[in-house]
């Protein structure tokens, strides 16, 4: 039950904020709804028993109707512990990306009601995706939470939207529609295989064992086409810089954050365990996607002009190194993949905010428009360069250790491909402090800083403020940090470095479900196994 | 060859005053922490927090220390096992510390060094609107430092080594609106990557074969890994120090670090964080035993380093970066030393404290120089300064004679012997290892001298002209809390090398973590000759430099055009210029070909398809008539379609 209230609280939240017609009392009600998600979530993760995971229950806190009964598809609910740390993840971005929105310039005729209503929707559709343990209903939220994400990078975007929003949207229903053949083969198969067809995922994965690895391809082919859209893994991923560019930078948030997760943990939950052998066999394949977009996504972060577009980047470059994780079959680079997934929630959502909040002082997405932001507002420059070393990956920080155990997982079994993919960490570097050192370092320049403070505006590039003048026009021109936007990056601070030095107890939650995971692919780690 | 080390059943977890080793890293880190969160309510007092923090992980350091040398030998190695940091199936990694002899020698180096640079840079900074965000830094270091080599597995030395990453990076930057110090700092993050790279995959090959990143269970077990696997870790380790340590071939970003204020290149560019890949390759000494391929490659890019350092430190004219390629050569001396291998280990370790003592010293004694002369660093603006800052002339003086090895002062005993150590070797090594170390032992002498020349005799050429941002110059001597800690340092510069030597007194106190020191018979040439040889080309560096920048009055302008040598050597022996040539602009290019590429190539096949999905789209749209006849037929067109695949895979 606790899962259903999870997964309603939120949808119906929506349903209550979209017609209010009071703005400020729309928003509260949408951070009420969010804060009430939180709690549950809360709850949940206490009601989660990690003894009961070690032990061999698949999922807790089950929930299942018949739904269609014909088809033999069950509205079933039910989480392990990637479940779980999504949830989490999920709904600790939901408030952070309301009070970021507070003060959201919408485009005309837009109402914050609408927009706060789309998040509630998309809150409560991952919970959904995430909880399905039916693979059918999985398909259904699979496809839904498009919608409401569609809206808000269509509705209230930048100047592309609709050519942004028509992108993500045919590219994911593209994959969605190539998924759905594979579903309904697989009930094919397990009609042929269990004498009663069943979308019921234990009874899938069970027969997994059995089925022969041509059929386990086909089918292993049309779930990872959908998911490598959505994780974008190089050559899917070309939708992700238009949708991260023009979406508003709290969908931005979920999108990244969250939302192409889906795609990764649909590798794990999906691929691996219903197709052990395909996903064996085609490994090499999507290794070299992954460090391709390690390298690739990596030099092309480095060469964005535009603030978004880059954050979008830098996400490419790290799903790569996500899908290395999984596909590299140990308990620790699952593990760390997982653990990655959440980190990079935190790390690429607090990247995107600060972006974000640059953006909205100066007026564009432009690199070139900016220069010297320290001078002025200092504790946004700290921010960002908070945001930009968890995104290098510095230990000390929540991404190291999940990064670290993805590489360090990896080695073992795939060594060639982990050194090419630890290659990656120099780009990072590159991208990040290059980054920080155009926007951020140096004296005041860019026509946007400029212009927010007042001079310069044609003056050229070169020009240069005095410092005195600066400080004082900086005040109003190019504010730093108010109290709410300090509210709303404390939070992600303390969980990079909370995650960083005392990533213990999520490990703890994720660990019995990797360990499940590999014995569910059939494999045994080739270092650092459970019984050392 | 036997590793001295306590097999892992020995190392006793650590009880009594011991047990409070976790205050030496969170002092600090509570330090930086509480002055990077308080904002400007610390501006007026967040210095003396700072300074307060550190001076007191030195007192417990201290404690520790004296605890431990009550101990007997054996029993010298403990462990305190904070929690359990990174955890999953068979992968333990401790946030543990390792107390040994030789991680306490650098808590003392870090904390005692540390504390005089706190000090010194309460007076240095006193006027920066910046201060508490120095201290912030500052104090993020020394954590990070601490952690360094205090950490019992390599996971946690990983997390200090990037650490100290970021607080050399943020105080070499820390003058952001200089787009010199924001560049130089990027690059020495990002050489320090490449260095990391090396360090992080010798970890996983470890993970590998031993299944383990514990000191204990590493070094205890490094036997079962096959030889081509332990040269492989060497060599990726030595990539690890490289970088750090400011070595051949990522020795390029270490000068530009001293875009840093002052007291920075004296604490981590000089007296730690750049010694931190000596300590590296000691702290892995029962690996490197195993590998003489290993040792040998460690040694040869020490001597490499040393000999270039020297070489590009007679060219420049900026006091600090003479100063920074001594260090890059001072440190090649030690690199040489642990490469040596049990002859040296030892050697190494004690030059190292020494040049902590006395390399500080110099750079303080520097900033005291610049302080007085309004921040400029040109040589040929200084001349007979001696007279205006007596204390730092003698000093200074002091640590320049140690660095030149004058007899009986620091320098004379820990750098002699690694020379000494280096011509016992047998063959080519000797004489390769050997001369090219004591020639570039006369080359210090030479630039050390042309420095203090310049800056401390002859005429003063400051008279005559205007600093570079238009004030007249006006020498004076800095303030107590300056000289006090300039003063600490020359003792440390005149006895640290005889206290530290005599009777071995560093090498038995270290031989539990590093092995007893040996020493090889015979070699290239007799011990008894190298310090003459050593003296003798000293004092000829000395004598050259006397007779070319002595006698002769010092132009105030750089003379151009000079030499081919000259050329090469002020041009960094084009190190910059191939680092450009063959990484950076090929790199600017590949990414912008790739970024054209993504936009026209995969995009444009995507948009493609996109446009003539948009045509049918727009076909599609026309079907959407509202007529929910039209919606029924299209459902009824749907389900046909999905009964057919149902059928199709049902019969296939």
């Amino acid at each position: 039950m606790l899962l259903l209230v999870l997964l309603l609280v939120p949808l119906v939240g929506a349903a209550l904020v979209a017609p209010i017609k009071e703005q400020t009392t729309a928003k509260w009600v949408a951070v009420a709804v969010s804060v009430v998600e939180l709690a549950l979530v809360v709850i949940t993760w206490l009601a989660y028993s990690v003894p009961a995971a070690r032990n061999g229950a698949r999922f807790q806190l089950e929930f299942a109707v018949d739904w269609i009964p014909a088809f033999g598809t069950r509205f079933a609910l039910g989480i392990d512990g990637f479940a779980l740390v999504m949830l989490a993840i999920t709904a600790v971005l939901v408030p952070i990306v309301m009070a970021f929105s507070w003060a959201e310039k919408l485009p005309e005729g837009r109402t914050q009601s609408g927009f706060y209503a789309l998040i509630l929707a998309t809150e409560g559709l991952l919970v959904g995706v995430f909880a399905a343990t039916d693979v059918f209903l999985f398909y259904v939220f699979f496809e839904a939470m498009l919608i409401p994400m569609y809206f808000l990078i269509g509705r209230f975007g930048g100047p592309r939207r609709q050519y942004a929003a028509v992108k993500f949207f045919l590219y994911s229903l593209l994959g969605g529609l190539i998924m759905l053949a594979s579903v309904i083969g697989l009930f094919v198969v397990s009609g042929r295989e269990l004498g009663q067809g069943t979308f019921t995922w234990v009874e899938l994965q069970k027969m997994a064992a059995s089925l022969p690895e041509s059929t386990q391809i086909w089918l292993f082919l049309g779930f990872f086409v959908a998911f490598a859209i959505k994780a974008p893994l190089v050559p899917f991923h070309t939708w992700l810089p238009d949708a991260g560019a023009e979406a508003p930078v709290g969908a931005g948030v979920l999108l990244v954050g969250v939302l192409d997760k889906v795609g990764t943990f649909g590798f794990l939950r999906y691929c691996l365990p219903l197709f052990p052998l395909a996903s064996q066999k085609l490994a090499p394949l999507v290794l070299t996607l992954a460090v391709i977009g390690i390298l690739y996504g990596g030099l092309l972060a480095v060469g964005q002009t535009d603030m978004k577009r880059f954050v979008s980047y830098t996400s490419i470059a790290h799903f790569g190194f996500i899908a290395l994780g999984i596909f590299a079959f140990s308990t620790q680079a699952f593990s760390g993949s997982v653990l990655y997934m959440v980190n990079h929630g935190v790390s690429t959502g607090m990247l995107f905010i600060v972006v974000g909040l640059v953006i909205a002082r100066g007026g564009s997405r432009l690199v070139g428009d900016y220069g010297g932001v320290h001078k002025v507002a200092p504790l946004l420059a700290g921010a960002f360069l908070v945001a930009g070393l968890s995104s290098l990956a510095l230990p000390g920080t929540n991404s190291f250790v999940s990064e670290f155990l993805v590489l360090l997982g990896s080695f073992p079994r795939q060594p060639v491909y982990t050194i090419l993919a630890t290659v990656g960490i120099i780009f990072a570097a590159l991208y990040v402090l290059w980054m920080y050192q155009r926007t951020m370092q140096g004296p005041l320049r860019g026509s946007a800083v400029l212009a927010a403070l007042g001079g310069g505006r044609g003056d050229g590039p070169g020009t240069m403020i005095d410092p005195a003048v600066a400080a004082e026009r900086g005040a109003t021109g190019f504010p730093d940090l108010s109290k709410r936007e300090i509210g709303v990056l404390t939070p992600l601070i303390v969980l990079i470095l909370v995650l960083g030095f005392f990533p213990g107890p999520v490990l703890d939650v994720i660990n019995p479900t990797a360990a499940a995971t590999m014995t569910e692919v059939g494999l045994t780690d080739p270092v650092g196994g459970v019984s050392r | 060859m036997p590793t001295q080390l306590p097999e892992a059943g020995q190392v006793a977890a650590a009880s009594g005053v011991a047990s409070l080793a976790w205050l030496l890293v969170v002092l600090p880190a509570l330090g930086a922490l509480i002055l990077f969160v308080s904002g400007r309510r610390s501006d007026r007092w967040g210095h003396w927090l700072g300074v307060a923090t550190v001076v007191a992980s030195f007192v417990i350091g201290l404690l520790i220390f004296l605890d431990t040398l009550g101990l007997d030998p054996a029993q010298r190695t403990r462990e305190v096992s904070v929690y359990e940091w990174i955890s999953v199936a068979g992968l333990h990694i401790d946030f543990g510390l390792r107390l040994d002899p030789l991680s306490l020698t650098f808590v003392l180096l870090i904390t005692g060094v540390g504390s005089l640079i706190h000090i010194y840079s309460t007076g240095y900074m006193s006027h920066d609107p910046g201060r508490r965000r120095f201290f912030a830094q500052l104090n993020l270091f020394v954590a990070a430092m601490l952690v360094l080599v205090l950490g019992n597995n390599f996971v946690m030395l990983y997390l200090g080594w990037e650490g100290v990453g970021l607080a050399s990076y943020l105080l070499i930057g820390f003058y952001q609106d200089r787009p010199s110090a924001a560049t130089a700092a990027k690059k020495a993050f990002l050489m320090n990557r490449v260095g990391d790279v090396g360090l992080a995959l010798a970890i996983f090959l470890l993970w590998l074969e031993l299944g383990t990143t514990q000191y204990t269970e590493v070094f205890a077990r490094i036997g079962e890994v096959p030889p081509g696997t332990t040269l492989a870790i060497t060599i990726l380790l030595l990539l690890g120090a490289c970088g750090k340590s400011g070595q051949f071939p990522l020795q390029a970003w270490l000068p530009d670090a001293m875009e840093g204020p002052t007291p920075v290149s004296a604490l981590i560019h000089a007296a730690t964080m750049v010694t931190a890949g000596v300590y590296l390759i000691a702290r892995a000494n029962p690996i490197y035993n195993l590998s003489a391929d290993g040792r040998l490659v460690v040694a040869l890019i020490g001597t490499i380093t040393l000999l270039i350092g020297a070489i590009i430190g007679c060219a420049y004219d900026d006091i600090k970066k003479v100063l920074a390629y001594s260090t890059v050569s001072q440190i090649g001396y030690m690199i040489l030393a642990v490469g040596l291998g049990p002859v040296g280990y030892a050697l190494g370790i004690a030059h190292l404290l020494a040049h902590g003592f006395f390399k500080a010293g110099l750079f303080l004694g520097a900033g005291s120089v610049m302080h007085a002369m309004n921040d400029d660093v040109d040589m040929r603006h200084y001349g007979g300064l001696a007279r205006y800052m007596p204390i730092t002339f003698v000093t200074f003086g002091l640590g320049y004679l140690a660095l030149i090895g004058f007899p009986f002062l620091s320098g004379y005993f820990t750098k002699d012997a690694i020379i000494e150590a280096a011509f016992s070797m047998p063959g080519w090594q000797g004489w390769v290892f050997g001369l090219v170390a004591a020639i570039a032992a006369g080359l210090t002498a030479f630039y050390m001298t042309r420095l203090m020349i310049m800056t401390f005799f002859g005429k003063k050429r400051w008279q005559d002209i205007k600093s570079p941002d238009g004030h007249d110059y006006h020498p004076h001597e800095a303030g107590v809390s300056m000289t006090a800690p300039m003063i600490v340092l020359a003792f440390g510069s005149v006895f640290a090398g005889f206290l530290l030597t005599q009777h071995e007194r560093l090498a038995v106190w270290l031989s539990p973590t590093l092995g007893e020191l040996e020493e090889l018979p015979g070699g290239a040439l007799p011990h008894a000759v190298v310090p003459w040889l050593v003296l003798g080309l000293s004092a000829l560096g000395v004598l050259v430099a006397y007779l070319i920048v002595g006698r002769r009055p010092t132009p105030v302008e750089r003379p151009e055009p000079v030499s081919i040598p000259v050329q090469a050597a002020r041009r960094d022996l084009y190190a910059n210029a191939i680092n450009e040539a063959l990484i950076a602009r090929p790199g600017v290019w590949l990414t912008r070909a790739l970024v054209y590429i993504d936009n026209k190539g995969v995009d444009g096949l995507v948009n493609g398809t996109a446009a003539t999905l948009g045509g049918s789209s727009g076909r599609l749209r026309r079907l959407q008539t509202g007529f929910v006849r039209s919606y029924a037929l299209s459902m009824l067109g749907g389900s046909v379609l999905v009964i057919a695949a149902l059928l199709a895979v049902r019969f296939a």
